[in-house]
């Protein structure tokens, strides 16, 4: 096997002695897309905040691209290769600068001095047309915010994108837009995704393989044939693939 | 017979800065004792329809309708104080999310108390073994323990349950549930909707489920009405979801991912401008 991308060993993270992350391990390969499912408190966001060093992790090792990290601290190379995308468009925006001032930040970060072509690259590529440029997030819908969160993420041209829940907080026809552009970005880029929802169907769509995780800890790692052909091993993975095909009347 | 609710061309406007803004543009339907679902995107006037049958539009909309009642009472003309002694008790409001809509520096059991109290003379003694029967009744296993809790302290299924005691208890002909389990764990949510369902059909009332998942609403309705930039662009039966007319519910049933198929590029809604006309 070559080496993975991503590679989490045991990774431990406790908030005052609760076990939010139980020793989970993942290995995601360059070009995949992993996702990761569970309901609240199972650890999925968890995971990705201590990947991307916003939460730090107790123990285990994190080797990305063959670099390996501990605790919070991510240095500036980090995060050209890993960005993250969140799930609320509402709250990761700051709503006091327009979108020029949010799209030039990651490139001022990174010493990057063509920013005038890419922030007009990066609005085109999420199909926002240079005149959203110089609006505040307060004028812009859901869809069109999370257009601009993944513009952001995109702009320094990482190699893998974590995504939290994107398409959550979006109406159906909405999330089917921005499922497509997050698919055409990752071609076009050869990125890694990792996604986590909480969206069986949505998961299913947008990735090879998904991990079932549940109180920390993954129960159930599976690729998505297996998971159509209903071939999985435990009752939580079941539960959830019954809880998406909707309400059924007991007779 | 006279349908529980009649509402004929409804109409909900916001007076902004930046004119009239028409959150509702002449709805009609009528509602028996059935389980009638309102499916629709953000502000396509889904939960202001609800709003206006509950009486909970804020003061400067403006409201009309040909006809708004519920069974012989006249919705728009009846005043505050009658209002009041309908809500909860006949006509009652499931809302979205457990955590905003329950009372944070009240226990639970008082809360549920307070609406019986607001609308019945009972004793103090009555009151508690009615509530405590009611939390029973949404199946919740210690209601004792329960009662005596703050919304903080119970998790999001439970907190949306406790809701549903709060609003079932005196007995409500008319059930309106704005997004009941979206704040829910998929999970918790078949187990809310499977106790909402018996309740429902139990004590035959009549269920106005507003919902934005299409596939969801049409497994738990009789009914459905799809609504585009305010109006009822379609109405069918639920079981009848697949063969639906309207571009704009096909659009939004195709668009969704599913788990046995794999359509790359997902189809995407084309949104017509006549849709809105």
């Amino acid at each position: 096997m070559t080496v993975p991308a991503l590679s989490i060993r045991d990774m431990l993270v406790s908030f005052n002695g609760f076990r939010a992350l139980d020793e989970v391990s993942l290995d995601i390969a360059e070009g995949e897309s992993f996702g990761i499912v569970g309901e609240s408190g199972s650890g999925k966001s968890t995971l990705l905040r201590a990947v991307a060093g916003l939460n730090r992790f107790d123990s285990g090792t994190l080797t990305v691209n063959g670099r390996s990290f501990t605790g919070h601290k991510r240095d500036h190379e980090f995060y050209r290769t890993v960005q993250m995308v969140f799930q609320d468009p509402y709250g990761s925006l700051h709503p006091r600068q327009t979108v020029d001032k949010l799209l030039l930040e990651p490139l001022a970060i990174h010493g990057f001095t063509d920013t005038e072509t890419r922030i007009a690259r990066a609005l085109d590529e999420v199909g926002l047309g240079t005149g959203f440029r110089f609006r505040f997030s307060h004028q812009l819908s859901g869809g069109q915010r999370q257009r601009i969160a993944i513009a952001r993420a995109l702009i320094v041209e990482p190699k893998i994108l974590l995504l939290d829940e994107p398409t959550s907080a979006l109406d159906a026809s909405i999330q089917a837009e921005i499922l497509n552009l997050l698919e055409q970005a990752r071609r076009d880029r050869g990125l890694t995704f990792v996604m986590v929802s909480h969206d069986l169907a949505v998961i299913s769509h947008m990735c090879e393989r998904l991990a079932v995780m549940k109180t920390g800890k993954v129960v159930e790692a599976l690729d998505v044939a297996q998971l159509r052909s209903r071939e999985f091993s435990t009752d939580y993975t079941r539960q959830l693939m019954v809880a998406s095909e909707g309400f059924v009347r007991e007779a | 017979m006279t349908p529980l609710l009649t509402v004929q061309n409804l109409k909900v406007s916001f007076p902004t800065r930046t004119g009239l803004i028409e959150a509702v543009r002449g709805v009609n339907f009528t509602l028996g004792k059935e389980r009638l679902g309102i499916v629709g995107e953000s502000g396509s006037g889904k939960s202001q329809t609800g709003r206006a049958i509950m009486g909970l539009t804020p003061g400067h909309a403006k409201i009309t309708a040909d006809t708004l009642s519920f069974g012989d009472t006249d919705l728009l003309t009846i005043s505050k104080r009658e209002r009041r002694s309908l809500r909860g008790k006949k006509i009652a409001m499931i809302l979205q999310d457990p955590k905003y809509s329950l009372n944070p520096v009240m226990p639970i059991g008082r809360q549920i108390m307070e609406t019986l109290q607001t609308h019945e003379r009972l004793s103090n003694a009555e009151t508690r073994a009615r509530a405590l029967a009611m939390l029973e009744a949404v199946q919740i296993s210690d209601p004792e323990r329960v009662f005596d809790l703050y919304p903080h302290e119970v998790s999001g299924g439970m907190g949306q349950r406790v809701m549903i005691a709060m609003m079932l208890v005196c007995g409500p002909e008319l059930l309106i549930a704005d997004e009941p389990t979206s704040a829910l764990d998929v999970t918790v949510q078949l187990e809310v909707l499977g106790i909402l369902d018996k309740l429902v059909s139990e004590r035959g009332m009549g269920l106005i489920f507003i919902s934005h998942d299409l596939r969801l609403v049409s497994s738990f309705c009789d009914r459905v009405l799809v609504m585009y930039a305010g109006r009822v662009v379609e109405e069918l039966p639920a079981s009848r979801l697949s063969e639906a007319q309207h571009p704009y519910t096909r659009g939004l049933l195709n668009c969704l991912p599913q788990i046995n198929s794999d359509r790359h590029p997902l189809p995407v809604l084309e949104r017509q401008a006549e849709w809105a006309l």
